[in-house]
């Protein structure tokens, strides 16, 4: 019965497949720096149902609710963030408040507001800072996607919407990491995964709006709550899949982050509620 | 009941008194220098001189504390592994082991961990010579292009291993990401006429499709290694690489195991160790064959050579000399002194 559900569940989801259309920011919601002037996103955004799963850090073993929630199909492109930071010239590079973005902030783009010849424009764009990632999406009427709903979605693989328990899964996706200038490539040129999403591993790591809420400490032997409630340990004494060493990786990558931080491969992509 | 109260008072007093007998006895000592750990560092901060193995940093003599900066660059590269074939290396300063950084106790160490910007993945710095929560290892996470800063005070004399402790850190001790720190005694060690760096490790690897070699997370976790090597190549210290000295003179070895799991059982074929300094600390024992040197950790041992000849360094858990490349030289050069050894029979 349940798998039943779920398969409608899915079902409807392959159909939801909605292109998103510009939406109204709303007002008054994000500080100044953040207000950002709209712009249009023609990405297919995807339905994720939602459901419970659970979390791959953490010695609680109480799986986490994940409202149904839409996400990009894949990570925002640099000819997409020229035409953000086009209407919003205050995320243009010789503008940018340093609060906001370190100085390597879209380090490799020639001017303000023109791309390197050598740069996909296809390609994710890279070394923007949290801020950056999240005007861009308030721009476009949509927010980044939360911690759990990144990894609920990073669950998949091309053939299940969880394939933690395979032998292959995490091994395929160290092997996707390890890859440099991986951020170099066009998206969409690989597979896309069970819901249809494409891009998860194999090009940047991405920006999640709490990356920093949930996060193995660099340190990753310290089985530890660090302050502010914050979980802070991802140790091997914690992670309920230990030889998850992708997850690992992601996790640590959170861990060394602060929100003006730009790191060369690193990018992001919006997700969306549903609408009741 | 109401006497409780009385009792507690009484008891709190005697504590008290207790407490001030020996707050004297600690005025009347502090007349003295304090200890050595504690000494106050002095002057503007320097750049620590740092080598690549097997060649260690100058001793520090009769030097009093300083501040010094230790500049560390993470790095994913490749290089030879073994007998050209290439593999994946995550290191400190593109070389393993790490860079040898020495220092003096009581000297405040500034590091600066700098993941270059080609870097796929965070790295950080747990130096087993501080005291302090993970070594430093939280407080240097960098991700790719980022350097981040911390500063200890060395207070324990010793030999230390420092190692990159960014999850999952089996890997990124397997693929390279280990060196040694030393904090030298006030006053320095002895003097000796030679000193070299030597690091093992073991590397688990698989072959992408190009050939390439890299990290195997299953050899990993059944602990059976391909490769265990000093200094991060097979032959890193044999041909041209030997490590050198002459008859009558006393070598010293800093070795460490950076792991990530095998223990090693170090030695040195037709030697014996004068001196151990047993897991790189303070006890030093005498006449040692083979001395037992734990994943993520050292010793110092030294030995006069007193024939000349070639002397095999090896780890004593025989297969991974003969097999898996656990294995160096020392080459002694002089006067043959028959009195000590000779063919032949009296």
């Amino acid at each position: 019965m349940k798998s039943r559900l779920i398969h409608i569940v899915i079902l409807s989801a392959a159909i939801w497949c909605i292109s998103c259309e510009r939406q109204e920011a709303a007002p008054g919601a994000a500080p100044l720096a953040l207000h950002a002037g709209e712009i249009s996103s023609k990405v297919k955004m995807v339905l994720i149902p939602g459901g419970e799963y659970q979390p791959f850090y953490g010695a609680d073993t109480t799986p986490v609710k994940v409202k149904p929630f839409l996400i990009d199909e894949r990570p925002v492109t640099n000819g997409e963030f020229l035409e953000f930071v086009k209407a919003n010239p205050q995320w243009q590079r010789s503008q940018v408040k340093r609060l906001y973005a370190d100085t390597n902030y879209l380090r490799s783009w020639v001017a303000d507001t023109l791309l390197p010849r050598d740069i996909h424009v296809d390609a994710p764009v890279t070394q923007l800072s949290w801020y950056a990632a999240k005007a861009y999406a308030t721009a476009v009427g949509k927010r980044l996607p939360v911690l759990d709903e990144w990894e609920l979605v990073a669950m998949a693989d091309e053939t299940v919407p969880n394939a933690r328990d395979k032998k292959s899964y995490s091994d395929r996706i160290v092997n996707l990491y390890l890859v440099k200038n991986r951020q170099y490539n066009a998206v969409k040129q690989s597979p896309p995964n069970y819901w249809g999403v494409y891009n998860f591993f194999d090009l940047v790591w991405e920006w999640t709006d709490d990356f920093n809420s949930v996060l193995v400490t660099g340190d990753a032997r310290s089985g530890e709550y660090s302050n502010d409630n914050l979980f802070c340990a991802g140790s091997a004494t914690s992670a309920t899949d230990v030889l998850n060493y992708a997850a690992f990786m992601r996790f640590s990558m959170r861990a060394g982050l602060k929100a003006h931080y730009t790191v060369a491969n690193l990018g992001f992509r919006c997700a969306k509620d549903v609408d009741e | 009941m109401t006497n409780k109260p009385a009792l507690f008072l009484l008891s709190v007093m005697l504590v008290f008194g207790a407490c001030k007998s020996h707050t004297e006895q600690g005025n009347a000592s502090a007349e003295k220098p304090p200890a050595a750990k504690m000494e106050e560092a002095k002057g503007a901060p320097e750049e620590a001189e740092i080598t690549a193995a097997p060649n260690v940093p100058a001793p520090v003599g009769n030097r009093g504390p300083k501040k010094l900066i230790v500049k560390l660059l993470t790095t994913e590269i490749e290089g030879e592994i073994a007998d050209k074939k290439k593999y994946t290396f995550w290191t400190f300063n593109n070389i393993v082991p790490g860079s040898f950084i020495r220092v003096r106790e009581g000297d405040e160490v500034e590091v600066r961990l700098k993941n270059d910007a080609s870097s796929v993945l965070p790295h950080n710095i747990d130096l087993h010579a501080v005291n302090g929560p993970g070594g430093g290892a939280e407080a240097t996470s960098a991700v790719p292009g980022k350097e981040e800063t911390f500063t200890f005070k060395a207070m324990n004399p010793g030999l230390y291993v420092y190692h990159c402790a960014a999850p999952p850190v089996p890997m990124h001790i397997g693929n390279g990401m280990y060196g040694l720190i030393l904090v030298e005694p006030a006053g320095g060690l002895k003097p000796v006429d030679r000193e070299y760096y030597i690091m093992q490790g073991e590397f688990y690897t698989k072959a992408r499709e190009n050939g390439l070699l890299e990290f195997d997370n299953d050899k990993a976790v059944s602990e059976n290694p391909d490769y265990v090597l000093f200094n991060g190549k097979k032959g890193s210290l044999l041909g041209a690489n030997m490590i050198e000295a002459k008859v009558g003179e006393t070598v010293r070895l800093f070795v460490g195991n950076g792991g990530p799991n095998l223990i090693s059982s170090f030695h040195v074929i037709g030697e014996i160790f004068d001196n151990v300094y047993q897991e790189g600390g303070t006890a030093v024992t005498h006449n040692v064959q083979t001395t037992i040197i734990p994943a993520g950790g050292s010793a110092i041992v030294e030995f006069r050579v007193d024939v000349p000849g070639e002397y095999v360094l090896v780890d004593h858990s025989l297969s991974r000399a003969f097999n898996k490349g656990a294995i160096g030289k020392l080459k002694v050069t002089g006067e043959e002194n028959p009195k000590v050894f000779k063919k032949g029979g009296l």
